[in-house]
């Protein structure tokens, strides 16, 4: 049951070979005995996981099964989910239990799924490592010395480790693409606009975007039919038609043209991480694509502009946390002003702070056309790299990191080679373009290598249709930790 | 460009976030190493480019005028700090 | 030296929509504390903002009335400031692209009519209320205003007085009414003036640095807040002194401005376009829409009813500062065509005098327009005196004989008497009655023709026609 697909394990639910509750017993089970270990976790509820599995079986008996009905999900928890404990993996919001449920979290609902829990995350997505959670670190399930990616690290940690047959997660830089990669998982980012942000706690606006994350393309696919959809309590969201995104998986690959950039191949990228992918890449050759080289020149600035825009964009969405209506508020103060300086002094960690001081300078007085203006404009150079790029090629592909995990407390201390995590992956952002990871194989300590798959706008189905073929022909996705033994 | 501890200490109270001195120090030689990556952008002529401020190229939708929402300040409340007759209570607020 | 003052207003007129601006909260007035702040409006995490069609039609409504230019797209940016009734700890509102730009209103002042240019109006969001009473030391919020839609209204400095100030401020109340966008309601802080006042010595270009002041929630009080911050900064500049720029507060209870403590830091407002909210795009279809829907405007209407009725400027400014009173005079003057100026002087006399002394609006007003014409028509064919008029109305305000003028007439005999002989009949009478008053008056004491007029008057128990019994005795004292 641990390592079954979703569509495999509602197979089993449809047949009746097993229920929804035992199901959800079976991972709550797995997270009582990894989770001290892990932290991939900020928040269990057997009774409210097992609430919602009685409801799916009931629905499985009464003939009303969708393909999620009744299987278990992990939520990142930055979705507000009615009832549950809500944290954004910070102190702010360590009392706050959510009055509302995200829409991503209805959708969920609706379609019969069960919340297996609230994942631990870096504080306000904040991160690359999940070493900024209040809630301590999550660990590499390959490698507990190894960070697990961030900031939906407890979301890929969970999925790694067979805790939860899937997770959401968001991805504002890279939070979903990196910790898939870093924990030898799939994950995907979808065009900005797909899925609703309504009820996901912001970071930065512009760039966040929630995805799913699962062992397999297939099983992607099957999320995105959940996630993605109009809603109107979004403004950026997209109204267009409902798609099926399992509708292409099974197409060849013999007319694809895959685009390599050459900036991407020519420094910084570990050779144990280059050589993974130039194995996935002949492995593509072998099923037909062809490849072409492409050029992104712009997108060397991604990190620097990515660093004034979604700082910006945090300083003013995290202007709301004052200890006023909700979460924390510090215990002692002089006047308002004091409570406010004391309870965003206390209720924030160090990284969170850096990146409010970084936004709040970049928008004040005197410094917002040389910073947040040029940055802007910056973006649409390299959001204009890939609409050239796309005219000679369908789908882009790299690295998702320039290395595997590194140990906790490599770069915890020194935030620019933090942020150089995410550069390969920012620029989709920037751009709004979709992106996914999946696992090609291991490199240094054994630690997962991703390949980072761009597609065009709207391009999901076809991305998973990619990565689903690559994944017939190859086992890295099938792979587990060793070290975590599936009973 | 360079940051100062002054700049710090400026941006630190505008976004109403108690910093002690020794922090300031610190939070300086970070952000200083931040923005000369920042930096890097000033290198690139971006004159007679339209800034982008939103991932798609879309125009506002309008929600019709009608009154969706009901009364819900009980359950609101219930994670409010201080609350007393449906007030969110602060210290007192000067004008 | 001889100095000039110079004033530039803006106002938020708080929009007539259902709904807030970003959330489908109900905007009603009044109701028990943060009962109408939804998830939006307290801004829960998570949250985000969709914005209200009414709230944009009615603010290119207000554009096409003032003949500005609509924005397509305009840009919806965040102003990011810490205060407890401002729960995102940012407003939304407009900054460098605004909905409305330009346009202009015309305002009267004494005879004089004077151009007022408009620089811009944005759609903005309302802050909540931070209430001061004690609680155990402590404010109470409460954010039901939170998110309710404003309409910022920001003047070019072209006013030079506080009675243009005012006239100024009057002539947007009564357009944001007419068209139907605000209630203009000041009490409940549905219309709120801001000044930005400055002098500078007379016949000098440059401005004076201004002083903004707030909290002005009547016209009288804009009024003496202008006339004592003017007389402050010239005090200040005539002993040589500057003037700092800020924010101040009029204080009413004591009649003067002080600086504003909440204010007093240099505010760093760090605008920038809201991420949440796209352009706002408005097509040239939409506006045409919007502007054929506009009624007849309150200054094309004066000037109609200078035109077409002979009224005086100031006569057709009264009538037309609302557009009920401008409905009831032409409903009036419809059936009098011939009456306007009697119509207008009814209506802005006793009719207005009436409403205000039982405060209700004239859309409330007991005598239908159709009832005063009834009322009218007597007057003006000599049927009852101004006198009895004022008697007939008042039994019409109670809803005697139905309302009816002629009904009341009759039952109270007020009819006058025009007939001729019968009134030389009775003058003959009172000349032999006051032998002598009529020889004084023969010996040139003018005074003594008025008693008789009176003795006269006394006889018929004022039913005489006042212009006849004149003629008629004057030709008799010859």
């Amino acid at each position: 049951m641990l390592n079954a697909s979703l569509k495999q394990l509602a197979h089993q639910l449809a047949a009746r070979k097993i229920s929804s509750i035992e199901l959800t017993e079976i991972f709550l089970e797995r997270i009582k005995t990894l989770n001290k270990d892990l932290n991939a976790f900020i928040t269990v509820n057997e009774e409210m996981s097992l609430d919602q599995a009685r409801a799916a079986d009931k629905m499985i008996s009464s003939g009303q099964v969708q393909p999620l009905t009744g299987i278990p999900v992990a939520q990142k928890d930055i979705f507000c989910a009615k009832g549950w404990l809500t944290t954004c993996g910070s102190k702010m919001l360590s009392n706050f239990v959510s009055p509302y449920d995200a829409t991503i979290i209805e959708r969920f609902n609706q379609a019969g799924a069960v919340i297996i829990g609230k994942t631990n995350m870096d504080e306000f997505a904040m991160g690359s490592s999940n070493e900024t959670s209040y809630y301590g670190p999550v660990k590499n399930p390959w490698d507990i010395s190894a960070v697990p990616g961030g900031s939906s690290g407890g979301s890929a940690c969970a999925v790694a480790a067979r805790m939860a047959p899937a997770a959401t997660a968001t991805d504002t830089g890279g939070s979903i693409r990196q910790p898939a990669a870093l924990c030898g998982i799939s994950g995907i980012k979808p065009t900005y606009g797909l899925v609703s942000r309504y009820g996901m706690i912001a970071f930065a606006s512009s760039l966040d975007q929630a995805g799913p994350m699962a062992k397999s393309a297939e099983d992607l696919a099957l999320l995105m039919n959940v996630m993605a959809g109009f809603d109107a309590r979004d403004s950026t969201s997209m109204q267009r038609q409902t798609e099926d995104y399992s509708r292409d998986l099974e197409k060849p690959l013999d007319r694809l043209r895959i685009g390599l950039p050459k900036e991407y191949f020519a420094k910084g990228m570990n050779h144990d991480v280059a050589s993974a992918v130039e194995a996935a890449i002949a492995e593509y050759r072998k099923l037909g694509a062809t490849i072409v080289e492409v050029s992104l020149p712009n997108t060397k600035l991604s990190i620097p502009v990515y660093y004034v825009l979604a700082p910006a964009e945090a300083s003013s969405n995290l202007s709301r946390f004052d200890g006023v209506r909700y979460g924390y508020r510090a215990p002692q103060y002089s006047d308002l002003e004091d409570m406010y300086k004391k309870t965003r002094a206390q209720g924030f960690g160090a990284e969170v702070k850096r990146r409010i001081l970084i936004g709040t300078y970049v928008l004040s007085h005197g410094y917002y056309d040389a910073y947040y203006l040029q940055a802007q404009k910056l973006r649409r150079l390299i959001a204009n790299d890939f609409t050239e790029a796309f005219k000679q090629c369908d789908v882009i592909m790299g690295p998702t990191t320039p290395a595997v995990a590194f140990d906790f407390g490599e770069k915890s201390d020194d935030p620019i080679q933090m942020y150089l995590s995410d550069i390969y992956t920012s620029a989709t952002n920037l751009a709004g373009l979709p992106g996914m990871s999946i696992p090609v194989g291991f490199g240094d300590k054994n630690r997962p290598v991703g390949l980072h798959i761009v597609g065009n706008y709207f391009r999901e189905a076809q991305m998973l249709n990619i990565a689903h073929q690559y994944q017939q022909v190859t086992d890295w996705h099938l792979r587990a930790p060793e070290r975590l033994p599936v009973a | 460009m360079t940051l100062s501890l002054d700049d710090v200490k400026r941006v630190a109270s505008l976004a109403r976030i108690e910093i002690s001195e020794d922090e300031a120090q610190q939070m300086l030689t970070q952000l200083s190493g931040i923005f000369s990556l920042i930096e890097q952008m000033q290198a690139v002529d971006t004159s007679g480019i339209e800034p982008m401020s939103h991932a798609q190229d879309m125009m506002q939708r309008l929600r019709e005028d009608v009154v969706t929402e009901s009364d819900q300040h009980l359950l609101f409340q219930s994670v409010a700090p201080q609350v007393e007759a449906g007030l969110y209570l602060v210290p007192k607020v000067i004008e | 030296m001889q100095w000039e003052i110079v004033i530039g207003l803006e106002i938020h007129a708080q929009l007539s929509t259902r709904s807030k601006i970003f959330s489908g909260a109900s905007t009603a007035y009044g109701a028990q504390p943060n009962t109408q702040a939804c998830g939006i409006d307290i801004a829960l995490p998570g949250v985000l903002p969709v914005l209200n069609y009414g709230a944009v039609e009615r603010a290119v409504k207000f554009g096409v009335a003032v003949g500005a230019k609509i924005n397509s797209p305009s840009i919806f940016a965040r102003k990011n400031y810490f205060y407890p009734d401002l729960p995102k700890g940012y407003q939304i509102s407009q900054y460098e692209i605004p909905v409305v730009e330009g346009g202009s209103i015309k305002i009267q002042v004494g005879d004089a009519e004077k151009t007022v240019r408009l620089t811009r109006a944005h759609l903005e969001e309302d802050a909540g209320k931070s209430l001061h009473e004690d609680f155990h030391g402590m404010s109470g919020i409460d954010l039901n205003r939170a998110g309710t839609p404003l309409l910022e209204i920001v003047s070019e400095p072209d006013m030079r007085s506080s009675t243009e100030a005012v006239a100024y401020a009057k002539a947007l109340h009564t357009l944001v009414r007419w068209t139907g966008i605000c209630d203009g309601n000041m009490q409940e802080g549905s219309f709120r003036c801001d000044a930005n006042v400055s002098v500078r010595p007379r016949g000098t270009e440059t401005l004076g640095t201004r002083c903004e002041i707030k909290n002005l929630n009547s016209f009288r009080f804009l009024e003496k807040a202008i006339d004592f911050e003017a007389r402050r900064q010239i005090e200040i500049l005539e002993e040589g002194g500057h003037i700092r720029q800020e924010t101040r507060l009029y204080d009413a209870q004591r009649d003067e401005t002080r600086t504003m403590r909440s204010k007093e830091d240099a505010h760093d407002y760090r605008y920038f376009p809201d991420p949440d909210l796209l352009p706002l795009a408005i097509s040239e279809e939409w506006i045409e829409q919007i502007k054929a829907s506009l009624p007849e405007l309150p200054e094309v209407r004066r000037h109609r009813y200078i035109r077409d009725f002979g009224l005086t400027n100031y006569d057709a400014g009264v009538l037309t500062s609302a557009r009920e009173m401008a409905d009831y005079f032409e409903m009036t003057v419809k059936q009098l065509p011939m009456q306007a100026k009697l119509c207008a002087n009814w209506i802005m006399g006793d009719v207005s005098g009436r409403l205000n002394k039982e405060n209700i609006e004239i859309t409330q007003c007991p005598v239908s327009p159709g009832q005063l014409a009834g009322l009218l028509l007597r007057i003006s064919d000599g049927t009852i005196s101004g006198k009895s008029a004022k008697d007939v109305f008042e039994s019409m305000w109670q809803g005697e004989q139905g309302g009816d003028a002629d009904a009341i007439i009759a039952a109270k005999g007020l009819k006058q008497i025009s007939d001729d002989s019968e009134i030389e009949r009775l003058i003959d009478e009172v000349l032999a009655t006051f032998p002598q008053q009529v020889a004084d008056y023969r010996s040139g004491k003018e005074k003594a023709f008025n008693s008789l007029v009176g003795q006269v008057m006394k006889a018929t128990k004022g039913k005489a026609n006042p212009g006849q019994v004149n003629s008629i005795l004057k030709k008799k004292l010859e």
